[in-house]
């Protein structure tokens, strides 16, 4: 498949471009390694999915029937861990190195060997990680792969730590080493590549949010690589940063960690925001409303990201006046969300709108994480989050932001840009099946996660109370069909890569902006050798 | 195998429609839907409070996912051919940015009242310290009206009988489940009433009085959690949180709650169970408790082997299943099942010595366990699992023991 589709692009270039495996491997061009980028996110996906899977069968009713309480919070950390880190970080980021250079009307991405390194890690990183899983799943008697949740707690992650912890580690580093280098690239393309004429407020918001999202990388990325540092002194070199019987303070590590966390979670919605205010405008065929104020909203909310880390930790004891700044400020942050929203209503008010697989996924987006973004609200509230937290109903709320929100708007990306990126059109009966089944299945999955979690079921849990088992029974038949249907998606996928579909247009979608849909389909191998003007 | 399996599935599936209904309503009133209101002030105060923000929310959400909806009726290409080219309107967007703002400061006031309202834990007549272990939690009764010397504590365990939830469908296979492979296919006896939710020993509250938690933790942290008297509070090893319950009289009863922070392999396993009763009644049980604990250790011999082994089954089956295995296979702990350990006499002294001062990840038990139970569930573990040494350890040798 790699050699058809570099034979085809040598059609365009002007050099020799390397081919089969070497031309993915030393690959310096941010096409191919975009294109790696998204097919390591869809691989993790699945492999995280699988470990759902695995979840949502122990949990199908109650009693343990498949796996032990030791393995099945391997399985719910490590499916945190590669679906945040392994599937919708790296998938943004192939997003970014695939279309921020079209769209700026650059040749390339600034630093383009940094950009080979910074993919070439993550297999090795998720490599390590995934090999401590299997040690446990396959050799009787070793140790647990990591088991204290991905957001590894102390001092369940130091002292009382299984080995794999170590792996955990060393991954953790690798996969945050790739992530800053990323982001830095990501900058650096956006501030001194941009096409004459191309000022900071004309760009696509993709692109700025983009580069909102790198600064919150660059700005967060060495706190969490600080706690694992510290994790790893205290588990190897007598330090006691988490452990009060040294001085320290299990505390400080959730305070650290969510330091991290909660930008952390704006880094995995902001460019999704800027995806969906591509395809929103372009099936409405009405531009944008509101550009500069989704940027200022964009920036704010990074802002804000800094201050409301603590409303993950309401229950663990904070002074009154801590507990109080930290619900205002989070309360806060729906302002400039809700901006967003309304924005994206406004846009699609009055135009003229048609329903091909982009726009579908993106109202999904914008309907589904309003739904994630209100239950958010109620979080805030601090009295009532001393009942929900670590329930069932934070796991819809953050499923619903991710996986209808974030994933969600990946996959109208992946819809809306597919004839760019393959040359075909993506095959409309599988898209829409695709479509409908994760669409029904998702919510099926996730709805009935807020009535368990309000009839007070805690997360985490392996085995539960019988009241919970109904809701608990649907939910995993939800599971296992948005599962399966992520089957379909691999195929669409795979089709395309094989170049079987209708040929696409330059610029398949009539409503569409931008400098990615006036170089044809599939983008060339290079791309703005001189650089477009823009008016 | 294979039908067994679909069987399996069948008959959950029915069961767990027909549970999901009976069970609903035993955890006190509420419906299946929403949040519980419970029984202290606090609670029903906070069930208040969500109910005026879920209703704020849905019209939020209604009002917003109605637009699209009309928008996507009306403003489809086959309806509205040529679309408008407004892009922005500032009127609008400062409307929409102060109208939300606006709506947030009316959340808060309430919030920041109940909140305020739940800081306040002075004045309360009975303190209990809670401490969380992997997996169970200790209950001391600190003070209590003018009484600080109550001397009282004790450990609450799960009481669901392993073979409750212990249900493989497969044995081996792709995923460790331990040396469980003879369970497979058994038939699980049904699950009890409160399966999950059931200890040994409940902690008792009066009602009609404040009672003030102190929460820690022994090891890792844990979280204190009874739904039904509003909120949660971390068990952090090496501080100690504070919350508080008033049960107000009339409401007697028992309520459930379980731990609510990741703590290890048994986090599902470690529930609370709190039984409130009234202030007269629970100044009898605290005077019974007292003399209890003032009268020493009971160390009683057992009448013979048969007596130990009974009693060592119950202390078994609630202190050291979790780890070891229900059939003492091992697990996190070591196994018993025909090892060395637990068969050769050398060993003996150092098996109570284990139980009693603890090894390595293996816990102190002196604290939780009365030198009868030690006794007990040393002889029940050297004879029990096809051991049979015949050795019977009586309450005496274990409180000689250093």
């Amino acid at each position: 498949m790699s050699t058809a589709a570099a034979t085809h692009d040598d059609h365009h270039d002007h050099h020799h471009a390397p081919t089969g495996l070497k031309r993915w491997l030393f690959s310096t061009n941010h096409k191919d390694i975009g294109t790696l980028y998204l097919w390591f996110s869809f691989a993790m996906f699945l492999v995280g999915g699988f470990m759902a899977m695995v979840i949502r069968a122990e949990l199908l009713e109650p009693g343990m029937q498949f796996v032990d309480p030791e393995f099945f919070n391997q399985m719910t950390t490590v499916h945190g861990l590669v679906m945040v880190f392994g599937a919708v970080m790296p998938a943004t980021v192939g997003l970014a190195n695939w279309m921020i250079p079209l769209m700026i009307g650059a040749p390339d991405m600034a630093l383009p060997r940094m950009n080979n390194w910074s993919f070439w890690i993550l297999p090795f990183a998720f490599g390590i990680l995934i090999f401590a899983v299997l040690m446990s799943a396959f050799g009787a008697g070793n140790p647990s792969a990591p088991n204290f949740g991905w957001t590894f707690y102390a001092p369940l992650s130091t002292k009382y730590g299984p080995a794999s912890t170590d792996l955990f580690i060393l991954s953790v580093h690798m996969m945050g080493i790739s992530s800053i280098m990323g982001a830095i690239n990501v900058v650096v393309t956006v501030f001194n590549m941009r096409a004459p004429g191309m000022t900071l407020m004309k760009m696509p918001l993709f692109v700025w949010t983009w580069l909102i999202t790198a600064f919150l990388l660059i700005a967060v990325i060495p706190v969490l690589a600080g706690a694992v540092t510290m994790m790893l002194t205290d588990r190897h070199f007598g330090t006691s940063f988490f452990d009060a019987a040294g001085g320290g303070d299990p505390v400080l590590f959730q305070h650290v960690f969510w330091f991290f966390g909660h930008p952390e979670v704006y880094i995995m919605i902001l460019p999704s925001f800027g995806i969906v205010s591509a395809i929103i405008p372009a099936f409405a065929r009405k531009p944008l409303f509101g550009y500069a104020s989704m940027v200022y909203a964009t920036a704010s909310i990074a802002l804000l990201s800094f201050v409301v880390w603590a409303h993950h930790m309401f229950t663990v004891g904070m002074p009154l006046a801590g507990t109080l700044f930290f619900m205002y400020m989070t309360m806060l942050i729906s302002v400039p969300t809700g901006v967003k929203v309304f924005n994206w209503v406004a846009t699609m008010w009055r135009g003229s709108m048609t329903f091909e697989l982009p726009m579908k996924w993106a109202i999904a987006f914008v309907i589904l994480f309003t739904c994630g973004g209100l239950s958010g609200l109620m979080l805030a509230m601090t009295p009532i989050d001393f009942q929900y937290h670590d329930t069932y109903f934070v796991v819809a709320h953050f499923h619903y932001v991710l996986v209808t929100g974030a994933i969600f708007s990946i996959f109208a990306a992946a819809y809306y840009w597919l004839p760019k990126w393959s040359g075909v059109m993506p095959s409309k009966l599988l898209g829409e099946l695709h479509f409908w089944n994760s669409l029904i299945s998702a919510n099926l999955l996730f709805f009935p996660m807020h009535f368990v979690g309000l009839a007070g079921m805690p997360r985490r849990y392996a085995d539960y109370a019988l009241q919970f088992a109904d809701y608990n029974f649907w939910i995993s038949i939800g599971g296992f069909w948005f599962g399966l249907s992520q089957v379909i998606f691999l195929v669409v996928a795979v089709r395309c890569a094989m170049k079987k579909g209708e040929p696409a247009p330059a610029k398949p979608w009539e409503g569409a902006e931008g400098l990615e849909w006036e170089v044809p389909s599939p983008a060339p191998f290079h791309t703005f050798d001189t650089p477009p003007v823009i008016k | 195998m294979q039908s067994t399996l679909f069987h399996r599935a069948a008959a959950g599936l029915t069961s767990l429609m027909i549970s999901g209904m009976t069970f609903a309503s035993d955890w006190t009133e509420r419906s299946n839907l929403d949040l519980r209101p419970g029984v202290t002030e606090v609670s029903q105060e906070i069930q208040d409070l969500h109910t005026t923000v879920l209703w704020i929310v849905t019209v939020i959400g209604l009002l917003v996912f109605g637009l699209i909806v009309i928008s996507m009726i009306r403003h489809r290409r086959s309806k509205n051919p040529n679309p408008a080219t407004f892009h922005e309107n500032v009127f609008l967007e400062v409307l929409w940015t102060v109208i939300p703002f606006v709506i947030l400061i009316a959340m808060a006031v309430p919030a920041t009242r109940v909140l305020v309202k739940l800081d306040d834990s002075a004045e309360s007549e009975l303190t209990v310290k809670v401490t969380g272990y992997r997996w169970k939690w200790s209950y001391e009764y600190l003070t209590y009206e003018d009484d600080n010397d109550i001397g009282v504590s004790f450990f609450s365990n799960l009481a669901t009988p392993p073979e409750q939830y212990n249900n493989p469908v497969l044995a081996g296979g792709l995923f460790p489940y331990g040396t469980a492979k003879d369970l497979v296919g058994k038939e699980a006896p049904e699950k009890d009433h409160n399966y999950q939710l059931e200890v040994d020993k409940k902690l008792v509250i009066p009602s009609g009085q404040k009672v003030r938690f102190l929460v820690t933790s022994d090891d890792v942290i844990h979280s204190f959690w009874v739904p039904d008297f509003g909120g949660k509070k971390d068990a952090i090893p090496g501080f100690v949180n504070e919350t508080w319950a008033l049960v107000p009289e009339g409401k007697e009863g028992t309520y459930y709650g379980q731990c609510a922070e990741l703590c290890g392999k048994n986090h599902a396993f470690m529930p609370i169970a709190v039984e409130v009763v009234t202030q007269d009644d629970f100044k009898a049980w605290i005077a019974e408790e007292k003399e209890k604990a003032a009268s020493g250790p009971d160390l009683t011999p057992f009448s013979g082997l048969d007596q130990a082994m009974e009693e060592g089954q119950q202390v078994y089956a609630s202190a050291c299943a979790l780890c070891h295995g229900a059939n003492g296979e091992g697990g996190i702990g070591l196994p018993f099942a025909g090892t060395d350990f637990a068969t050769k006499s050398e060993h003996l002294n150092e098996h109570i010595d284990v139980l009693v001062n603890g090894r390595a990840a293996m816990p102190a038990f002196k604290a939780q366990l009365t030198p009868r139970q030690i006794a007990a569930v040393v002889t029940y573990e050297r004879n029990a699992f096809g051991n049979d040494t015949g050795d019977l350890i009586q309450p005496a040798d274990v409180n000689d023991h250093e």
